[in-house]
């Protein structure tokens, strides 16, 4: 297939569906409305199930449902949806579901608006609902990344058993773009799922389930999940450096933020400011590992977000006091321009 | 080691056993409840529709919240009210499993209401058991949405008032209303007689997925001893005396094609 210019939301069910996505489901909400459309009009086509859900709670629980069937299966949401799958997400976690669920970012908190916004990132990386759990979590800066972002999360939750989410915002989800779109997935080279429900037949019966009364017993299945973690964390790092090599200040963004700051590195080098930016990929496993390296030798760590300052922890938590880290975010769905966060820049560097 | 001798002795005929679909493992319900009797009628009809091997069972949360130890047959623990939502989202992605839900009254009538009534009006082809005992028993005796007026639970301490609480909520009646489903029926099993009809309407609502039909919803009026604080037999008399005449029993839809 050759590029066309595609929507990031419908590149997004796109690249799915070419993941071998069964099974969607999701209920209505903007600004991820053309993914909804999408998967209706094009999964039944292609030997999928579509189902609009009564609410996120439903479409949730039904995607533990399908993932606990064996087939690979999605479901997208936004900020105040996402809110109300977490019970499920947890659920997810603590039965070892594999399944994608994109939250494509809006204001918060509460109804907030429909403008791009990465008030989530807590939520998606620190886990929203209850217990001890990790998704993974990738956020992509562009569409054609989003597209190959989404068969990566596919392939990433189905090796490991842990839900993955594709974090990203209204931006993304609405720009148009060129994309070349990954091929379908061969899909004899999904992963084989002995624990999935297909009838007790010529085997013990399977059992899904998050729920061991015995205490030890938890410890243990909990034990499983953090190992889990681990390698997920030693293996599934995934970052992008611009300039970093001679940088005298280093921005961290990620998502679309990230690449309004390429844009500003760009701006900042032919103004004869070393600017250098890190984009972290995998919002979890976070890239501590490259962000630490870089700032035994980088004097300032300038953290550029559309939140309060929500990966900023993760900077501070990666930096450990080695650079200054110093925060710019942007509220309520405002985004910032190159420009704005340019002068921001040039107060951190010496004159 | 002494073990209970399986071998049926010479002369004896076996008459009665533990259905094939019915594991080994001992219930984890109190004395007198009919949790086990149901139970067991759900494993009889798996077992006589020879759908051991393609059944999957949705745990609710609850008193039954065990239930998968229960069965030689694959399960899923759902999370509380959403068991309805994850058969939707097992039987769409496998429409050959026979997929049967388990669900108290405060799991499928309280905190599962919408996942319950959209199931029931797509029409998703699946069958739920819905025990409705008229009280949470697992967390301790607190009122449930289908308390009957005047009943005294541990968060009605007085009895149920219907004017601060409402009345109890009559979900099959409401679900009959609906054009999605294809069979909904109330039974109980306080005797020997209800007990066979409850059967016989379980085997119905399990043939109608194996026929692709649609969805069925059998309801069956329990008892709860230990939250009613009563003895076994005092709340097998209740459920007749009583519920009864709230949840008379009986078909409320029956689709025939």
């Amino acid at each position: 297939m050759s590029r066309v210019l595609m929507r990031g939301n419908e590149a997004i069910a796109e690249a799915a569906i070419r993941a071998g996505l069964k099974c969607y489901f999701s209920y209505p909400i903007t600004p991820q409305g053309e993914l909804v459309e999408y998967m209706a009009r094009e999964l039944p086509k292609r030997g999928g199930v579509f189902l609009q859900a009564e609410s996120e709670v439903a479409a949730i629980n039904m995607v533990y449902g399908a993932a606990a069937a064996g087939v690979r299966t999605m479901t997208s949401s936004s900020s105040p949806g996402n809110s109300l799958k977490q019970e499920g997400i947890s659920y997810l976690a603590g039965a070892r579901l594999p399944a994608v669920i994109v939250n494509v970012m809006r204001g918060g908190p509460g109804l907030g608006n429909i403008a791009p916004a990465q008030g989530d990132y807590f939520q998606a990386t620190k886990g929203g609902g209850h217990g001890d759990y990790r998704l993974i979590v990738l956020a992509p800066s562009t569409v054609p990344e989003a597209a190959q972002l989404v068969m990566l999360a596919f392939d990433l939750s189905d090796r490991y058993r842990v839900p993955a989410m594709i974090l990203t915002d209204g931006m993304l989800g609405q720009m148009m773009e060129p994309v070349e779109l990954p091929p379908p997935v061969d899909e004899a080279t999904i992963p084989e799922k002995p624990w999935a429900l297909t009838g007790a037949k010529g085997r013990p019966p399977n059992v899904v389930r998050s729920f061991e009364l015995e205490p030890r017993k938890l410890k243990e299945m909990n034990l499983v999940l953090q190992e889990t973690y681990r390698e997920i964390e030693e293996n599934e790092v995934r970052w992008e450096e611009v300039e970093t090599e001679d940088a005298e200040i280093l921005l961290v963004a990620h998502g679309t933020v990230g690449r309004i700051v390429k844009t500003v590195v760009r701006q900042a080098r032919k103004e004869g400011i070393k600017a250098g930016l890190l984009r972290p990929i995998s919002l979890w496993p976070f890239p501590y590992g490259p962000l630490r390296r870089l700032a035994e030798r980088v004097p300032t760590v300038l953290t550029v977000e559309l939140s309060a300052g929500q990966m900023w922890e993760d900077v501070r938590l990666a930096v450990e006091g080695r650079a200054k880290t110093p925060f710019f975010g942007e509220l309520g769905g405002v985004v910032p321009t190159p420009r704005e966060i340019l002068s921001e820049v040039k107060k951190h560097v010496p004159a | 080691m002494s073990q209970l001798s399986t071998q049926i002795p010479e002369g004896y005929v076996k008459v009665f056993s533990r259905p094939r679909s019915l594991s080994d493992a001992k219930y984890t319900y109190c004395p007198g409840c009919h949790h086990g009797i149901i139970g067991r009628l759900i494993a009889e009809a798996i077992d006589e529709l020879g759908i051991q091997e393609r059944a999957v069972g949705v745990a609710p949360v609850g008193c039954a919240v065990f239930l998968f130890r229960f069965y030689n047959v694959d399960f899923v623990q759902a999370a509380h009210g959403r068991a309805c939502a994850v058969a939707t989202g097992l039987k769409r992605a496998s429409p050959n499993l026979i997929v049967f839900t388990y669900q108290g009254d405060g799991d499928l009538a309280a905190i599962g209401t919408a996942e319950t009534v959209h199931a029931a009006n797509r029409g998703e082809n699946f069958t739920v058991i819905f025990v409705n005992n008229q009280i949470y028993g697992m967390t301790g005796g607190e009122m449930a949405p289908t308390t009957l007026p005047g009943q005294r639970t541990v968060t009605c301490p007085e009895g149920r008032d219907v004017k601060l609480t409402g009345h109890p909520l009559k979900v099959s009646e409401m679900l009959a209303q609906l054009d999605g489903p294809v069979y909904i029926t109330r039974q109980a099993v306080y005797d020997a007689r209800h007990i066979q009809m409850a059967k016989k309407a379980i085997l119905k609502a399990f043939r109608n997925q194996a026929e692709g039909k649609g969805f069925s919803l059998v309801e069956i009026v329990a008892d709860c001893p230990t939250n009613f604080q009563m003895s076994p037999v005092e709340a097998n008399r209740w459920v007749v005396e009583k519920a009864l005449q709230y949840f008379p029993l009986g078909d409320l839809k029956v689709k025939e094609d």
